[in-house]
């Protein structure tokens, strides 16, 4: 159990909490969704920063980047390098059908009191720090400790590539905190046309969460452009595009269905960089 | 099912004596350019069925012969519309459907034999390197009575569709 939750700390400290905590957005940006034949590669950079998307902050780390093939087994990541603002690395789409390439965190954060002293749970942010104590866990809460606030945290940052003609099984649900349940296909989206996507927590339709929607190119334009759109009853999310363009898509759900032993809440993160073509 | 229609097309361009006599003809303009680098353009030349249906693709003219790391094929997603509306479906090259890039001037191709009775439109799109992209559609009935045209601004000329 141990070493499994350092892992998590470990994971953690790759900035995904700060995401959740702070402006910073993590994103990561394919060169394209749509490819023709199977000879073709993705490259994509992650990063994470304020303005979408320029890297001028910190990468995202390549340790937890996996890569989903079209039939759902697990593919391989090339060329991974991770440079001072920006990771990036390909993936061959040898196979036809839709990829799906991301990472998946899960950490605790909270702090807890012994004889009145404050102490935090969980890495601190920014990457990890040579030297520096490994991060409190749940099991180094001694038994006199008072004030004991946990707090579980996940995210998933996905991405959808599509060689030839899109295909699901990358798509389907887990079951498990906070999912992407696309009813229009994330690779199919155009300028002028409404997209709707439903979002699950714990497999069951997630109603009245709260979804970020930013378009690219923040540097050119004045206003942030932000949408903070609501799911409906359905957990469904419908989406309009007024411009082709990439699109930085984030949801958020925090609720008190934690599994974490003494953990009072649970904080969950998605996002998704999805890319609108002109008609 | 499709390469049977697949093979008909086929059939009537090779023999159209013997075939039934075409229900009209689409014909497409590629434009003279005057740039300093000109690539002939990708294109995809397909019929929609307005009351629904799968599209229906006439013909697409890509660099059939490049090989090797970056294939010609690389490209066909450019023609966007074309590709998310059966393109990417297709297997290239396709029989009586593919063809090389053409250069600027007037081409006629033939609507398929067995096409039934309806609305339709006609798409041509165009995608051309270090160039623009275009789509131009027009709406048409079978049988034609009327001849039915449009045309481009940038990468298409005149596109037209005539009862025979």
């Amino acid at each position: 159990m141990k070493p499994f939750t350092l892992r998590l700390m470990a994971a953690a400290a790759l900035l995904s909490v700060p995401a959740a905590l702070s402006a910073h957005r993590m994103w990561m940006l394919p060169s394209a969704t749509v490819f023709s034949g199977t000879e073709g590669w993705v490259t994509v950079d992650a990063a994470v920063s304020n303005d979408l998307f320029f890297f001028d902050h910190q990468p995202i780390r390549l340790d937890g980047m996996k890569v989903w093939q079209p039939d759902g087994s697990e593919g391989t990541l090339q060329n991974g390098a991770t440079g001072r603002y920006r990771s990036v690395f390909d993936v061959q789409l040898d196979k036809p059908g839709t990829w799906k390439i991301g990472t998946q965190m899960s950490a605790i954060m909270g702090s807890f009191k012994v004889d009145g002293v404050e102490k935090r749970l969980g890495g601190r942010r920014g990457p990890p720090q040579p030297g520096a104590p490994a991060p409190l866990t749940v099991a180094d809460i001694p038994a006199n400790a008072t004030d004991v606030k946990i707090t579980e945290v996940s995210g998933r940052n996905e991405i959808f590539v599509t060689a030839g003609a899109p295909t699901t099984t990358v798509l389907k649900p887990t079951g498990k905190g906070l999912e992407f349940a696309p009813i229009t296909h994330p690779d199919e989206l155009i300028a002028g046309e409404t997209a709707k996507f439903r979002f699950l927590v714990d497999g069951k339709p997630a109603s009245g969460i709260k979804v970020t929607v930013i378009p690219g190119g923040k540097r050119y334009r004045n206003d942030e452009g932000a949408r903070e759109l609501t799911t409906g009853a359905d957990g469904v999310l419908s989406v309009d595009w007024p411009t082709a363009g990439m699109y930085w898509l984030n949801a958020t759900l925090t609720d008190a269905k934690a599994t974490t032993p003494r953990a009072t809440e649970r904080r969950m993160s998605y996002v998704t960089t999805l890319e609108v073509l002109t008609p | 099912m499709r390469s049977t229609t697949l093979l008909l097309i086929g059939g009537a361009i090779a023999a159209p004596a013997a075939a039934a006599p075409p229900v009209g003809t689409v014909t497409v303009t590629i434009p003279r350019l005057d740039v300093a680098e000109y690539h002939k353009p990708y294109v995809a030349v397909w019929l929609d069925p307005v009351g629904g249906g799968a599209p229906q693709t006439l013909a697409v003219w890509y660099d059939l012969k490049k090989r090797g790391k970056d294939p010609g094929t690389k490209w066909l997603a450019d023609l966007r519309a074309w590709w998310r509306k059966g393109g990417r479906s297709l297997t290239m090259p396709a029989d009586g459907i593919s063809g090389a890039t053409r250069a600027p001037g007037q081409y006629s191709i033939p609507l398929p034999a067995n096409i039934k009775p309806g609305q339709y439109v006609l798409n041509v799109e165009a995608a051309r390197e270090t160039g623009g992209r275009e789509l131009v559609s027009v709406p048409f009935a079978v049988p034609t009575k009327a001849a039915a045209r449009a045309s481009g601004k940038t990468e298409l000329g005149a596109v037209a569709l005539s009862a025979r």
